[in-house]
């Protein structure tokens, strides 16, 4: 395994072959939202997507995978320009479409399109099947009335639905031949490059296939470039040549999907492969549970976005000598007083405490209780405990989370990680373990959880 | 004996906790009666997870719903459907509590027969719908609970609790009889004895009081807990299922928690009734992957902990697979194989089942996936064919005319059974074919 560093801002994704044909380019891409109003949450913007660089090749399917709120669907957005970029370049082959504006944009979007998971909320049920998909048409006064209805029957036929069907409406199909309606639609000005929102997750299993059968065939016939957003990774792993894993609005690994699911790299890849239930009762894969919910993108942590749920964490030195235990629940310990910083607490709450009155807040007993249970701690840190016991009696939790974190902290949680090539393909991760000063992921999680 | 009875002599040892026979709940329309549960039959034991598996329009949630009797109009729990709570302790509880809606079967033994009773006009049944070959096996409790007698004046409207060895004071033997309770012992039984978890946590959850008060209000009305107590108890239970910083979020409200909180909340407040039976209707579905791997885990472990009975509805074979120990399939309102889990995925029967594992994509290799064509219909009428047939590979003639029954994959292990005119395996397809006929009738052939 090759461990050289790259890093994300200058020469990523060289390490493909020569020939490989390159459509959109994404460099450094940024989306945040709000952050520029005045008022109490004004100064911080949620960070949806934070820093992303990756290429997608000609006719290749690039999945896109990760929990709610990691910034996937952003991402997709932004690429076809739903969204506005708020740093970084995106270019299309060679021209970079985040600076287009009006008549060019409009022009554009011809070459990119999108599928929507839900295809009930995405099709109009005043509107028949016909002025569905003719509507793009429409807008971009694609040939005659006449050729356009044409076209339509056509694209009907492509999609596996009937001419007849025209003038039928939305609601007298099921949920998979509603999402062939939204396909044809997305078809109707033929595009290059489609933005598929995770376009089966509404649907059963076995209509599920289906549409992806189709989405297999039409991209056979008509050479189109697919980015499949998903959380369903078993459907990934089927239908994608490549997988982007994302977390807190950065991708942690991308690489090609066979190798990225038999032999991740990343702690979080590994973690979010063992937490899907495999169909197969005998299998006693050893799961990794994580801890917690993904941090507010508005607070990203200052080093790993993963650092604060992250099983392989890197411990600083000097502590080797910690259990297991007594580290998760310092973690748990963190995770209790971050959380308290970001609840507001009501004014109420706050007088009642300034008057001595019983407040909602459990004292630190209670919590090192909780944290701590029947773990025994080293007397070497009970001085770090004691002083955080005394920040959050003042009712200082951030002040508290310092002290912890000046002792506690490792090389995760002070320093943003490289991106590292891992393997021949050029699969990347982006995880401070891939430097050989560490222990690598596996071996790491192989000794913590097994 | 009836194949459902015998299922669960060997199943386990355990005796059920709850024993659904011929359920059967339909929706009345102005256009047509939807059957979307069409005779199905299973038991529930302490301490093992039985799953109901099946894509939308199989009937699996309104099962679910039945159970609980959350169905509303123009919904309705058919005559002849019967789901039983048969705990001892519960049916002393009820018996008790309910003396004025008690059915002393042992008494009315002497007086009625269910012979006499099969053969009254005003009574519609066939032993069949007993599970029985012969009405010589139909016991007076199972005409009685199951709704059939009820014009004859024999029992009240309202009497659910079903006394058939004791005496009403003291009963040694009997069931509460889920599809008659009302009123208060409808309240006692649901949320007491049985709790439900929804898909969306919120639908349990009242946005308007903090997640400890709602707590608070099951802890009062199932514990009789008040006050400081109780909200201690609440602290404890959110604590128990794994939510950090308790005794500050009991404060809270719905909207101040994560999906995967609130599901965890709602765990809380089905606990706080101390449930013997909890009925999980895609828990995790509207969850992350990391976040159900943590609920699935919670379950696991309170399971363990308190010997729950867990029913787990899901159209998620890996879920399946993962936390159940007995499965059902169900199709078109009908359960159509079941099998120990892993059985099942090792050995799939119907043609339905193995159509439903193989179109998962990753469980094949091949180009294309495999696809189950056409959609899951909506039955209206009692079916007279195999519901299954307009999109099986393997349908022939008989298919669209004669209903299969559920019947043991091999002629001979309850353990196993599936309906598909196919089975026993060990029979050639016209045997099968006949020997399906018979159990419809009330077969001899055993
Ligand atoms: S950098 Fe540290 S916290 Fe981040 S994934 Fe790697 S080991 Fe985990
Ligand atoms: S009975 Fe016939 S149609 Fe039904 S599953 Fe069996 S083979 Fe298929």
């Amino acid at each position: 395994m090759s461990q050289d560093a790259i890093h994300p801002e200058t020469d990523v994704e060289t390490a493909g072959s020569p020939e490989e044909d390159v459509m959109v380019e994404v460099r450094n891409l940024k989306t945040y939202y709000g952050g520029d109003k005045p008022g109490p949450f004004g100064g911080r913007p949620v960070r949806a997507v934070d820093g992303v660089t990756f290429d997608i090749r000609r006719g290749e399917t690039l999945g896109l995978v990760g929990e709610s709120g990691c910034g996937k669907t952003t991402l997709g957005r932004t690429l076809i320009q739903l969204e506005n970029a708020t740093d970084g370049t995106i270019r299309f082959d060679g021209t970079d479409i985040t600076t287009l504006n009006g008549y060019e944009l409009k022009q554009w979007r011809r070459n990119a399109q999108m599928v929507f998971q839900d295809p009930d909320s995405s099709l109009n049920d005043r509107m028949t099947v016909g002025e569905i998909v003719r509507e793009p048409l429409d807008v971009h006064e694609w040939g005659t009335p006449r050729e356009r209805r044409q076209r339509v029957r056509d694209l009907l036929d492509t999609v596996g639905l009937q001419r007849e069907h025209y003038y039928r409406y939305p609601h007298q199909f099921s949920g998979g031949q509603r999402q062939r309606i939204g396909i044809a639609r997305t078809l109707a000005l033929e595009p290059e490059f489609i933005v598929l929102d995770e376009p089966v997750s509404a649907l059963d299993v076995s209509v599920q296939a289906e549409v992806i059968n189709l989405l297999e065939e039409l991209q056979d016939d008509f050479g189109l470039t697919y980015l499949f957003i998903a959380h369903d990774l078993s459907v990934v792993r089927h239908i994608c040549d490549r997988v982007a894993v994302m977390y807190l609005g950065n991708i942690m690994e991308l690489g090609p999907t066979e190798e990225l699911f038999s032999d991740p790299a990343n702690p979080y890849t590994h973690s979010l492969l063992s937490a899907i239930p495999e169909p197969d009762p005998t299998s006693d894969a050893e799961r990794i549970t994580l801890h917690g919910t993904p941090p507010n993108p508005r607070y990203p942590p200052d080093g790993c976005p993963f650092s604060t749920r992250c099983p392989a964490r890197i411990r600083p030195p000097g502590y080797d000598d910690l259990d297991d235990e007594v580290w998760q629940a310092i973690t748990t310990l963190e995770e209790i007083l971050r959380e308290r910083m970001r609840a507001d607490r009501s004014i109420k709450d706050r007088v009642r405490g300034m008057l001595g009155l019983e407040t909602r807040y459990s004292t630190i007993d209670e919590i090192y209780d909780e944290a701590f249970g029947d773990v025994r701690v080293p007397s070497r840190i009970e001085p770090t405990l004691d002083d955080v016991a005394e920040h959050v009696s003042a009712n200082n939790e951030s002040d508290a989370l310092e002290v912890l974190k000046e002792e506690f902290s490792g090389a995760c949680q002070k320093q943003k990680p490289e991106y590292y090539t891992v393997s021949n393909s050029g699969r990347r991760s982006y995880c401070h373990r891939h430097d050989p000063e560490y222990r690598s992921p596996e071996q790491t999680l192989d000794d913590r959880h097994r | 004996m009836s194949i459902e009875t015998q299922l669960h002599d060997t199943a386990s040892s355990q005796e059920p906790i709850i024993d659904v026979k011929n359920l059967q709940t339909a929706f009345f329309t102005d256009k047509e009666t939807i059957l979307a549960v069409d005779g199905v039959s299973f038991a529930i034991r302490p301490g093992q997870t039985v799953g109901i598996v099946g894509e939308s329009g199989s009937g699996k949630s309104v099962t679910a719903r039945s159970i609980m009797r959350l169905i509303e109009s123009p919904g309705r729990i058919l005559e002849g459907s019967s789901i039983r709570f048969t705990r001892t302790g519960t049916v002393q509880t009820f018996a008790t509590k309910f003396d004025g809606q008690v059915v002393d079967v042992t008494k009315l033994e002497n007086e009625y027969s269910p012979a006499q009773l099969l053969e009254d006009p005003s009574v519609d049944a066939t032993p069949q719908e007993f599970d029985c070959d012969h009405v010589s096996e139909v016991s007076l409790a199972d005409v009685l609970a199951s709704g059939y007698a009820d014009d004859l004046g024999i029992i009240d409207e309202d009497d659910c609790v079903f006394v058939t060895g004791g005496t009403p004071q003291n009963p040694t033997d009997g069931f509460v009889e889920i599809t008659r309770v009302s009123g208060e012992a409808k309240r006692l039984m649901r949320g007491g004895r049985i709790g439900m978890i929804f898909q969306d946590p919120l639908t349990s959850l009242n946005p308007v009081y903090t997640v400890g008060n709602q707590i608070k209000e099951s802890l009062r009305l199932h514990q009789g807990l008040r006050g400081r107590e109780a909200t201690e108890e609440a602290a404890n239970l959110l604590e128990a299922v794994g939510i950090p910083d308790a005794r500050r979020r009991v404060e809270e409200y719905p909207h101040e928690f994560s999906g995967g909180m609130r599901q965890r909340a709602v765990i809380a407040m089905a606990l706080a009734c101390e449930p013997e039976v909890l009925i999980c209707d895609e828990p995790t579905t509207a969850l992350d992957v990391t976040i159900q791997a943590q609920i699935l885990e919670l379950l696991a472990d309170i399971q363990e902990e308190r010997d729950l009975a867990i029913v787990f509805i899901t159209h998620d074979m890996g879920v399946i697979a993962n936390v159940t120990d007995k499965v059902n399939v169900m199709y078109a309102g009908e359960i159509i194989e079941t099998a120990g889990v892993e059985r099942l995925f090792e050995n799939p029967k119907h043609p339905y089942t193995r159509g439903l594992l193989e179109s998962i994509p990753g469980s094949q290799t091949g180009e294309k996936l495999r696809t189950i064509d056409g959609n899951v219909p909506t039955p209206t009428e009692p079916a007279t064919d195999c519901r299954f047939a307009p999109r099986c590979p393997k349908e022939f003639d008989e298919c669209t005319q004669i209903h299969p029954e559920l019947v043991p994959v091999d002629g001979e292990d309850e353990d196993h059974v599936t309906a598909c005119l196919l089975y026993p395996e060990d029979r050639s397809t016209p045997q099968a074919v006949e020997y399906h006929q018979r159990q419809a009738r009330g077969g001899e052939d055993r």
